[in-house]
């Protein structure tokens, strides 16, 4: 069996801040992570693996070349291949052009039975670009993925829902996007990460993957950032006092009510 | 389009650069240089003294736009119950559906549904577009998507709008590339341009840290998912009828790839800290590991739960499934209380998006009243008996 993780490196934004005077966002220091539900996916794919020796995991990613970093520690973890699509020409990509990008990249690996994606990144929340990929890709396809089960040919899913999750039977090739219910990614092993250093990681640009510019990057992207900014900063909070406990404690439940939140 | 920077007018001056959200603009040379990581949003146009940075359009042949017309709402519906967010995309899709001037209109798919139209007319719907057969029965990726793109590809719609569910965010990404178009999810705030009547979605992205306006000017529809709970709902008013047309239905084996064997719904005793809209979280403040038992009788007069920092886990006072923070869950309650919470950053991070923040700690500086709502200085163990008492009341 082969599968396909999709991978993205994203800022941890967690990490990020405003800075509270120019009230822009302060990016430096802010370190660059595997997108946390892409992990439970590689996690489901080693897995796989694990239970199926002779299973192949092949990691693929779009980005800047630094990018690279995040994949070796994908084949730290345990990941056979992976492969970078970086270029120019794909910068300023929405998630139309993301996806037209990432599919002609997994069409030109052949022979894969699954493709295993996050629910969504971290950086832009869309949970656009596993969905869309399937499209591309004419494979049936499964969101927000908290169970997996594979059995002659099919998997049998566990997807999530707002109250409880709905049990899908799906036939392979199919892609599926993972969320953190999953499972508990693993650490990299020590040996792992020694071993990624000595593994190649395969760079395609536009023409590798059979894409002209003009069908890649910001020239294919319906969509378009008309402007960003940030968000209008919480006002000063206030503070409540009184003479006695009981008069702060009553000062507080009313004000609570009059803004009928409780 | 393109940012582009005018040579002979830049200065150096770097403002642009410290402006752009992105770090996409290096100086070099006292010229501005735009790399890869810009995404066109035009921060660096506005803040340039010099006005040496232009936003330039592309050349794309422009595909003609004037034949889609009005404002669909996906009217999602589960076991035969229109999901609320319908009613709020009604009330939003009426407004944008008035200032462009065209009609309101609602896409109901579904097995023995007809009789939700009704409903929909109630909430302002003119037409509503049926897809009624057994194979729609229960939500499926393929089912819902090829129907939908046939009805879009043959009444073109203008706008569609679908909630931000975990069906509305299954269903419109595969539809986008389908229909071949432009898709902004979860969308907090959308708008007409008055010039030229094209949708702005305006969209928080970095975990809230930046909103992002979107815009899908050469291609039609313009769709948007929307998050639940943030619209108005539309107004109820049964005397409204309208238009019923029936969808074309018919499926060839192999059209729906999926099947959906049961659907399973859990009912959680013990609230997620992710789904209480009431929290009280303790800290180191709490001083003792019993002091949870006072948060917790303030949690269920609230009908909340309780949570906890990282350093009470550390300490064994709490349960790591409980902890809020970086290293924890992030929340976002209607209301947080922070109880002998100093502030750490990290916790910060797992709260700040809570609607209401209120702080009680013995220390005045502690930074936690910085991101507070309400802060109130005193010993825990004091104000806490006097909320719950006035809560009585």
């Amino acid at each position: 069996m082969r599968i396909l993780v999709c991978a993205k490196q994203v800022p941890d934004t967690n990490e990020v801040r405003i800075d509270p005077v120019k009230g822009t966002m302060i990016r430096e220091g802010v370190p660059s992570i595997l997108n946390p539900d892409d992990a439970n996916a590689l996690e489901a794919a080693l897995a796989i693996k694990d239970e199926n020796p002779g299973t192949e995991v092949i990691v693929m990613t779009m980005g800047p070349p630094q990018a690279a970093e995040m994949l070796r520690e994908c084949l730290a973890m345990g990941a056979d291949e992976a492969y970078l699509l970086s270029d120019r020409a794909f910068g300023g990509a929405d998630t139309w052009a993301t996806s037209a990008t990432l599919a002609a990249g997994i069409k030109k690996i052949k022979k894969i039975d699954m493709v295993l994606a996050g629910r969504q990144a971290i950086d832009g929340d869309t949970a656009q670009v596993g969905s869309q990929i399937a499209q591309r890709l004419k494979m049936p396809v499964v969101t927000y993925v908290e169970d997996i089960k594979i059995a002659d040919k099919k998997a049998i899913v566990h997807r999530q829902m707002e109250d409880g999750y709905e049990v899908i039977e799906v036939e392979l090739p199919c892609l599926l996007t993972c969320v953190k219910e999953l499972n508990e990614p693993r650490y990299m092993s020590i040996r792992g990460i020694m071993e990624a250093y000595e593994q190649p990681i395969t760079t395609w640009n536009h023409e590798d993957i059979g894409l002209s510019p003009e069908a890649c990057g910001l020239n294919a992207s319906p969509t378009q950032v008309f402007r960003s900014f940030t968000p209008p900063a919480k006002g000063g909070g206030e503070m409540i006092t009184g003479t006695t406990v009981s008069e702060i404690a009553g000062s507080l439940v009313s004000k609570l009510k009059e803004k009928h939140i409780i | 389009m393109a940012i582009k920077v005018i040579e002979e007018k830049c200065v150096g001056c770097a403002k642009c650069q410290k402006s752009c959200p992105f770090d996409a603009i290096t100086i070099e040379d006292k010229i501005a240089v735009i790399g890869d990581a810009c995404t066109n949003c035009g921060t660096c146009v506005d803040v340039c003294p010099t006005d040496a940075i232009i936003q330039e359009g592309t050349e794309k042949v422009v595909k003609d736009l004037s034949m889609y017309k009005g404002v669909w709402v996906f009217a999602e519906q589960r076991e035969g119950k229109i999901m609320p967010v319908v009613f709020e995309l009604l009330g939003e899709g009426k407004k944008l559906a008035a200032e462009i001037g065209t009609e309101l209109c609602a896409i109901l798919c579904g097995s023995n549904i007809a009789g939700l139209a009704d409903e929909l007319f109630a909430y302002g719907a003119e037409k509503v577009y049926l897809a009624d057969a057994p194979e729609l029965e229960k939500y499926t990726t393929d089912g819902y998507s090829k129907v939908i793109n046939e009805a879009i590809g043959h009444y073109k719609p203008e706008i569609v709008l679908y909630g931000a569910t975990h069906i509305g965010r299954d269903l419109a990404p595969c539809l986008a590339v389908k229909v071949n178009t432009g898709l902004t999810a979860d969308c907090t705030k959308l708008e007409i341009d008055p010039d030229d009547k094209k949708i702005r979605q305006t969209r928080p992205a970095f975990g809230g840290n930046l909103m992002a306006t979107i815009v899908c000017p050469g291609s039609r529809p313009q769709m948007s998912t929307v998050r639940p709970g943030v619209m108005d709902k539309a107004a109820y008013d049964p005397t409204q009828k309208g238009e019923v047309i029936k969808l074309n239905t018919a499926f060839a084996e192999g059209d729906i790839r999926t099947k959906v064997l049961e659907i399973v719904k859990t009912t959680t005793e013990n609230i997620s800290i992710s789904d209480a809209d009431f929290i009280v979280a303790g800290g180191m403040g709490l001083g003792k590991p019993e002091g949870f038992e006072l948060l917790k009788q303030l949690a269920d007069k609230l009908g909340g739960t309780v949570a906890t920092s990282r350093a009470c886990v550390d300490a064994g006072w709490a349960d790591h499934a409980i902890q809020v923070g970086q290293t924890g869950t992030t929340v976002k309650p209607k209301i947080y209380f922070a109880c002998g919470i100093s502030g750490a950053i990290q916790h910060i991070a797992g709260m700040q998006d809570s609607d209401i923040i209120i702080a009680i700690n013995k220390n005045e500086n502690a930074p936690i009243f910085e991101v507070a709502d309400y802060g109130i200085v005193g010993d825990l163990y004091k104000v806490i008996p006097a909320i719950i008492e006035e809560l009585n009341k």
